[in-house]
């Protein structure tokens, strides 16, 4: 890789061992992946839960911030993708002493190297999204396709080790989505049908995600009616990317780099094109729905719920009781809010818990099932329902209506 | 088929040996492993009930999310880990994750690489050199 007189700066070490260590794993990253040079970027998105990081993870993390603090400091504003847990609630999901120790001592060693705790997942929903050709190194696949796709913002997958690294260098090798020509459209699809609930637009994700197949595919969808809102965006790109480990997506006439289909199509260049129609969005729920009679557990996470999602969730309780335990997670921007509005407390007279700062599959997710018996879970997310299938739980997808008439039904699933 | 070498795009990390686990299917830490146990959790993968511990994993593409870049440093740690991942196609988390973990990887075929290696035959990896190649030292083990 073509290297300027800072980045040999920064191997060399004048910036410090953390910036040395970062600028020599990007160099390994950038080579595999063909990059011919580094590109600044102006926030990085951390993704370092404890399951994730595991013992090695939080023990290496803890050797990086006993260095002095000149050589530790992140360089531009580095936010963090939720924890695995959330403290004020861990004994109720009964996780364990030592997975809230591991979480702690995380916690102390990001901040000393300056990373902002925001916890979340939703960060262009809450903290600061980004423009339109910003260079960006995000972690969480569903924060990397909405800021690509929907902000029009330039970002790869960038896994928590990477994500730090560009913060303790400020750039990111310039491959992938960074570059104009891989940000083509690599295969069409012809939308039939434009859903209406969070879950349809999760499963219509997770239909494309399949289609595509890989990281390298970019779909550019045609034919969806209406301009979708910021969380029907969400639960579609959020699936997309879990089914399909795809960053980035075109919807024809809506997103800002397609104003028109031609605009992402390559002059001279086909590419593949696929239907997509109310029945394979029906079939694709019935595929995890069927079978199941009945659910443990409730959850409403993954992507964390805005404002707008928590107070539709408290209108559905209100006046209700769930007879199993119904999980609720947000940011904790969004809590904050939802505690000032009354939120949190409508949806827990009613039963439920709500829950900031962590995501589900994020906080030991089969540990939890074996301390809590949960066997069999009900949600509205797709990229919920994609992942925890390796985690040991049988998942239906629903509508959140659904899902909270399964909760007060004591769990029975109505046809 | 002994002694036949397949010539990748990339590689990354020290040569590995091992006996070959083929499926035509994807590799994500999170999604498709139990980590704990060392073997494919996730009911509707090819692989699903095997052991990966110490087999060299020929798989179609990396998929799902961004926590394979910190878990293959964890699962190397204690030792619960492949010996390498040969991938017809890898995404950016796999490649960040074998950076640190100092894993041994190579990708990008000009077939389906899936189709080319026997399972159970005994490989070696060598991601060092110029041309990173996979190479059949013995069609079974």
């Amino acid at each position: 890789m073509k290297l300027t007189d800072e980045e040999q700066a920064l191997r060399a070490g004048e910036f410090g061992r953390a910036a040395q260590w970062a600028i020599e794993h990007q160099i390994k990253v950038g080579r595999y992946l063909g990059a011919r040079d580094f590109v600044a970027v102006s926030q990085a998105h951390v993704m370092a839960d404890t399951e994730s990081l595991g013992l090695a993870g939080i023990e290496w993390l803890e050797r990086v911030a006993r260095l002095p603090a000149h050589e530790r400091r992140v360089r531009i504003p580095t936010i963090t993708d939720p924890r695995g847990t959330d403290f004020a609630a861990a004994h109720r999901l009964k996780q364990q002493p030592w997975m809230v120790d591991l979480e702690r001592r995380a916690i102390a060693a990001l901040e000393a190297l300056g990373v902002l705790m925001t916890n979340t997942c939703i960060n262009y929903q809450t903290i600061m999204p980004p423009v339109l050709g910003e260079h960006v190194a995000y972690g969480d696949t569903g924060v990397v396709i909405y800021c690509n796709s929907v902000c029009g913002a330039r970002s790869n997958f960038e896994g928590g080790p990477s994500a730090l690294a560009a913060a303790l260098t400020a750039r990111t090798p310039r491959y992938g989505y960074h570059l104009a020509e891989r940000r083509q459209a690599t295969l069409v699809v012809n939308v039939g049908f434009t859903p209406r609930e969070l879950n349809e637009w999760g499963a219509l994700g997770g239909i494309v995600g399949r289609l595509a197949g890989d990281y390298w595919q970019v779909p550019a969808l045609v034919g969806i009616e209406r301009v979708p809102t910021s969380d029907e965006m969400k639960h579609f790109g959020a699936a997309l990317a879990s089914y399909g480990s795809v960053a980035l997506f075109h919807m024809a006439g809506i997103t800002p780099e397609a104003r028109r289909l031609d605009e992402v199509l390559a002059p001279g260049r086909s590419v593949r094109s696929h239907d997509v129609g109310e029945a394979d969005i029906r079939a694709f729920q019935e595929s995890y729905a069927a079978a199941i009679e009945s659910v443990d557990v409730v959850v409403f996470s993954a992507p964390q719920l805005s404002l707008v999602e928590m107070a539709q969730a408290a209108d559905m309780l209100a006046g209700r009781r769930a007879k199993i335990p119904v999980l609720v997670v947000t940011s904790p921007q969004v809590k904050g809010d939802a505690d000032r509005m009354g939120l949190t407390a409508r949806i827990e007279e009613a039963g439920g818990t709500v829950l900031a700062g962590m995501c589900f599959y994020q906080s030991y997710a089969r540990e939890m099932a074996e301390a809590n018996g949960w066997r069999r879970l009900a949600t509205n997310s797709a990229k919920l329902v994609n992942i925890l299938g390796g985690y040991g739980y049988r998942p239906a997808l629903m509508s959140m209506p659904a899902c909270i008439d399964t909760a007060c039904n004591g769990g029975r699933i109505v046809p | 088929m002994s002694g036949e070498i397949f010539f990748a795009a990339a590689g990354m990390g020290p040569k590995a040996r091992g006996q070959a686990l083929v499926a035509k299917d994807g590799f994500s830490a999170r999604y498709d492993l139990d980590r704990v146990r060392g073997v494919f959790s996730r009911s509707d993968h090819k692989l699903a009930g095997e052991s990966y511990v110490g087999r060299v994993l020929v798989l179609d593409a990396a998929k799902g999310g961004v926590a394979t870049a910190w878990m293959l440093h964890e699962m190397t740690a204690r030792g619960i880990v492949p010996a390498a991942l040969v991938l017809n196609a890898v995404n950016p988390i796999m490649v960040q994750g074998a950076a640190l973990a100092d894993f041994c990887m190579i990708s990008g075929f000009d077939f389906d690489i899936t189709q080319a290696i026997p399972n159970g035959a005994l490989v070696e990896v060598d991601p060092t050199g110029e041309q990173p190649f996979i190479r059949v030292t013995r069609s079974s083990a």
